[in-house]
Order: structure tokens, then C-alpha cells, then sequence
């Protein structure tokens, strides 16, 4: 069984061939190459290097959201276009869950987190390996609801950084950050939580945003405002 | 005998995900377009992140039934063609990276085409395209004149210094509260009229070949709001048919002389405004006494559609461009020779 992975969803690129219960290959990196230009070539690649074509290829994980709605919509259209022409199944995971993956034997609470700027964060909560949480919040309110549960925090994410002397202000010592090694998505990580998970149609598989558009969020408003919801 | 040479055609630089099969650039095997125009009505205009999460939506849905049409399997093709830009760049992204994935996932060429180029090589969906042609493209994005002197050759000597024709009838039809998009309704009420308002027209230097609208639309507006500021109706018949007659007439008169100039033997019009009866009729009458072939696809095939990309796309392969796994949304791509 030859597992083709796929994480677009925010700056980092992961692709990733998994052979039965072999990772053959994997791809990650976190230059700011846009991914229409690296993701595909990323993936002509690695299944060259592999030896494997195509159409050998017998499943597709892909990394559904949050995180950047054009980089998160990139990996889903490739997955879910490879999916349904090559007739094989396709499983969508949050990318959130994904970065998580990175750090399974934590023993407490998993936080990862993405920049979504104006003091917010795309942000996934686990113990335990069960998702307790995962949403678009301000980072105030989720160290507050971290710091309320009591329990140590590992936080995991490229973007841990940009907001670390807020999270070590309000969870001191019970808060941990991943190092380098493990703030970038692996593709590996995806198609093993992948295997866990449900297949889509891929016709219907598509990203989750966690977020309305800015329009449509003004447009329900708009029609609250006119008295017909 | 040559073999006959099919390519799937896919467009998603605005607010249409479209797929097609064309037969040797010229003959549609079959056509989809799946428009999201109700979503973007009540917005008013088209929102490009709302335009984008509904290509992902639909993108495998209308290839699939593009081949389902066409009775075909991705083995009878050929080559895979695809909008490259100018357009919106997050749906732009959506139309690539499928057609990257499709082509990659069933060994074909992939071939990156100018939207432009598209809404010209409509035409050759309907009658063979003879050089030298000069090439009239307005759309809501685009107000061109391009002289193509060879298949797969581009000259453009002339396009607007401002709004594109379309995005002026948008603007002008939302002064009249009119429903978006709001160029039909402009060419209805102009048809329906039995006078039109003196708007001025922008000729610019002389011998230029370019457009300018704004003043035009300016001159519009201020019309609307002089009246409303007297407390008097106007008359949205006589205000659209000022407004169509200037666009009209600026259009016809220098795509008129450049055919001239460059001594043309077919002149066609294309993209979105194209669909304009006013603008049709004044074209076909003014070349019918010139003497110069003038076609205009059917509307059909004006807006955007996917069928205009594979005639196209069917051209450029045929010169042998072709383009790889790092094909990038290009929002501001130019228009260049591929010949
Ligand atoms: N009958 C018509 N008369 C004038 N303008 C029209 C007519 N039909 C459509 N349009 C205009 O055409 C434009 C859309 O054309 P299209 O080729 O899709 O543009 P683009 O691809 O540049 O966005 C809109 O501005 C619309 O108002
Ligand atoms: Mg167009």
C-alpha cells in the first residue's frame, strides 16, 4: 500500500511517500517558495527518486486547514485532483492535528498554533492524542483556557516563536516549547494520522477554513442588521 | 495524415471553473462552465476569496464532466491547457494546480495559456482565424486591440489608459441600481430606448489607438447626480443609450482605422462586452460596407468558458510550448508571441 502525503496549509512544504510501514522518502522545508511553484515538483520528484509512478500510487493524505487559505486550497486541489483521476481514496486532515503529530509522547496538553495576525491564531488542542479544540481564537483567550486547565503544555509550530513571550508570561513553568526539529509539518506524521481516519469523495473533499470570508461574515451581518436572517 | 490532436481546456481566472475537449483547436468536443455568479451577486461584485473556495469546490466535478460529455478517458488526449493569468491570482492557482496534478498523474503536456489569447482563438471555435487579423477584446477586465500578423503572434497597439469597457458598464449600471453584472442590463435599456443622453467621447491624441473611459463613466455620474440634486427623474433608457453610443462609437471608429492601417483580412471581436448587441451591430454594419470579414462568437463562447483556453492552448502545443510542474498563477502575465 503506497501513501502519497501532502501539507501545503501554511509556509512549511511536507511531501511524503509511506510504503506499507516504510517512510520512503520525505520532503520538508520552510523556504518561502510559493507552493504553486513547489509542491508539484516536490511530488514529481520524491516518486521519481522512489521509483514509483502514478498511478502505483493506491491512497492520498492531504492536509485540509487551518492555515493559509491559498496555501491550504493548493494542497487539497492537487490531492483531491490526483485522488479522483487516479480512481484511489483521498483522506483530509487538519493541519493543525498535523503539527500536533509531531510530538505524540508529550504527557499533558499538545498546542499547536499558527500566526493568523491581529493577535490571533489558528489553534489545535490535544490530550491524549483527542482533540479537545480546534479553532480560530484570539491567544489571549486560549492560554487563558490553557492556563485554566493546569495542566503542562507543549506547544508546537513554526510560529510558536513570534508569540512566546506571551505564552511563557501567562503558563511559566508548566509550558514547553518543541524545538526546531519538530515545528514543521511532516507528511509522514499526516499519512500515519491519514490511515486513522475517513476517506472522502474526492469530488467533495475540500479545505476547512475555520473562518468565513471577510465578505460573507459582513454580508450575514448586513442581513441580522435588515431583520431577515 | 496528421492525427488528430485533442486537448482539454481549463479556465478558473475569475469567477467561472470551466472545463472543455476541442478537437484540433477548432471543434468542441464538449464544454462546461460552472458559474458562481448568484454566490458573487449579493456581494455585488466578484470576491476573490469567496471565487476561489468555490473552484476547489467544483474543479473536479466540471473535468470530470467535460470528459464524461466527450466520451473520453484522459488516454485520448493529447495535452492539458490551462489558464496561466492574467486573472484573479488565488483562482488562477486553483485551474493550475488541478492541471498540473491531472497532467503529472496521467503523463501529458501541460501548456500554459494567456486568458487573452483565449477569448481571441474563440474564435477559431467558430470560423478558421485569417492573418493578418486584428483582434477587438473587451471584457470586464480588458479593453485591447491586438494585431496578430501569425497564428501564435501578438501585437498589442492598443488598450486602455484607465477603466476596461466592461468594468465602466458595471460602474455605470450600478448608478442606475441595476443588478450585477450589470453590462446586459445597460444593453437592454439602450436598445429599449427612443433617445440617448450626449455623453462626450475620448478620442485621446490623435492617431492614438488607445481607450479611456473614466471620464465617460465621471460623465455619467455627474449627469445622475446633477439631476438628483434638481429634484428631477432621469430617464435610465436615455442615460444607458448615451453611455452605450459613446462606448460604441469610440470602440468601432479606432478598431475601424487600425484595420485600415494594418490592412487586416479578418477582424473579430471577443470577450465579455463582445456580447453587446449594440456593439455587434455597429461592428458588422461598419466592416460589411468596408469590406473586411468582422465574426463575433456567440455569447457563449465571449464570456469566460474553457473552450477558448484548449484553442488556444491547442495552438501554443502545436508550436511546441509547453510548460512544467512549477507553473505559477501569473495575475499580470503579458501577452506574448508564441510563435
Ligand atoms: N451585453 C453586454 N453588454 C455590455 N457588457 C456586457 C454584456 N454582457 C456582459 N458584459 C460585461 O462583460 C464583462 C464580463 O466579461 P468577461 O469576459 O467575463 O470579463 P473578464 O474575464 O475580463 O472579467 C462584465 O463587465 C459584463 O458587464
Ligand atoms: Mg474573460
Amino acid at each position: 500500500m503506497i501513501w502519497l502525503g501532502i501539507d501545503t496549509s501554511h509556509t512549511p512544504l511536507a511531501v511524503s511517500i509511506v510504503k506499507d510501514d516504510q517512510v520512503l522518502a520525505e520532503y520538508k522545508s520552510s523556504l518561502k517558495i510559493t507552493h504553486s511553484i513547489g509542491a508539484m515538483p516536490a511530488i514529481e520528484e520524491l516518486l521519481k527518486k522512489a521509483e514509483i509512478e502514478p498511478h502505483e500510487i493506491d491512497a492520498i493524505a492531504v492536509a485540509k486547514g487551518p492555515g493559509s487559505y491559498t496555501g491550504v486550497r493548493i494542497g487539497v486541489t492537487i490531492g483531491k485532483t490526483l485522488a479522483w483521476t487516479l480512481n484511489i481514496p483521498i483522506v483530509s486532515v487538519s493541519s493543525l492535528q498535523v503539527l500536533a503529530g509531531n510530538a505524540p509522547y508529550f504527557p499533558g496538553i499538545v498546542c499547536s498554533i499558527m500566526d493568523a495576525r491581529r493577535s490571533n491564531v489558528f489553534a489545535g488542542v490535544y490530550e491524549n492524542g483527542q482533540v479537545v479544540k480546534e479553532s480560530h481564537m484570539s491567544l489571549v483567550d486560549l492560554l487563558k483556557m490553557l492556563d485554566e486547565s493546569g495542566n503542562p503544555v507543549l506547544f508546537v509550530g513554526m510560529d510558536v516563536k513570534i508569540h512566546w513571550e506571551q505564552i511563557k508570561e501567562v503558563l511559566r513553568d508548566k509550558v514547553h516549547q518543541a524545538n526546531a526539529a519538530f515545528s514543521l509539518p511532516s507528511a509522514a506524521v499526516l499519512i500515519e494520522l491519514a490511515k486513522e481516519q475517513k476517506a472522502t469523495e474526492a469530488h467533495t473533499t475540500v479545505p476547512k477554513y475555520l473562518r468565513v470570508t471577510e465578505a460573507e461574515a459582513n454580508w450575514m451581518k448586513e442581513q441580522k442588521k435588515n431583520g431577515h436572517e | 495524415m496528421k492525427k488528430d490532436q485533442y486537448i482539454l481546456g481549463i479556465e478558473t481566472s475569475c469567477d467561472e471553473t470551466a472545463a472543455s475537449i476541442v478537437k484540433n483547436g477548432h471543434e468542441i468536443i464538449s464544454n462546461v462552465v460552472s458559474s458562481q455568479i448568484e454566490s458573487h451577486k449579493r456581494f455585488g461584485g466578484v470576491v476573490p476569496e469567496v471565487a476561489s473556495r468555490h473552484h476547489v469546490e467544483q474543479i473536479t466535478i466540471v473535468i470530470e464532466e467535460a470528459l464524461n460529455q466527450a466520451n473520453m478517458t484522459p488516454k485520448d488526449l493529447d495535452a492539458v491547457a490551462v489558464t496561466e493569468g492574467p486573472g484573479l491570482v488565488g483562482a488562477l492557482l486553483i485551474g493550475i494546480n488541478a492541471a498540473k496534478a491531472f497532467a503529472f498523474a496521467n503523463g501529458l503536456p501541460l501548456v500554459g495559456v494567456h486568458h487573452i489569447a483565449g477569448h481571441i482563438y474563440a474564435n477559431a471555435l467558430v470560423q478558421p482565424m485569417e492573418f493578418p487579423l486584428l483582434a477587438l477584446v473587451v471584457s470586464g477586465g480588458h479593453t485591447e486591440l491586438v494585431l496578430m500578423k501569425e497564428d501564435g503572434q501578438f501585437e498589442l497597439i492598443g488598450e486602455t489608459r484607465d477603466d476596461a469597457a466592461g468594468e465602466a458598464y458595471d460602474k455605470v449600471a450600478r448608478v442606475l441600481n441595476l443588478p450585477y453584472p450589470g453590462g446586459p442590463h445597460i444593453d437592454r435599456l439602450a436598445n429599449e430606448s427612443d433617445g440617448a443622453v450626449p455623453f462626450p467621447r475620448a478620442w485621446l491624441e490623435e492617431g492614438s489607438y488607445d481607450f479611456s473611459f473614466s471620464g465617460l463613466k465621471s460623465a455619467v455620474i455627474n449627469y445622475q447626480h446633477n439631476a438628483e440634486q434638481r429634484g428631477e427623474e432621469i430617464n435610465p433608457n436615455h442615460l444607458a443609450a448615451g453611455f452605450q453610443q459613446s462606448v460604441i462609437e469610440v470602440l468601432t471608429t479606432k478598431t475601424l482605422r487600425a484595420a485600415r492601417e494594418f490592412n487586416v483580412k479578418q477582424v473579430i471581436a471577443a470577450g465579455g462586452v463582445a456580447a453587446n448587441k449594440g456593439l455587434r451591430k455597429v461592428l458588422e454594419e461598419t466592416f460589411e460596407k468596408e469590406n473586411i470579414p468582422f465574426y463575433v462568437p456567440p455569447i457563449s463562447l465571449c464570456t469566460d468558458n474553457a473552450a477558448m483556453i484548449a484553442a488556444a492552448g491547442n495552438s501554443k502545443f502545436s508550436a511546441g510550448k509547453t510548460g512544467d510542474m512549477s507553473m505559477n498563477g501569473r495575475p499580470g502575465l503579458e501577452l506574448n508571441s508564441w510563435n
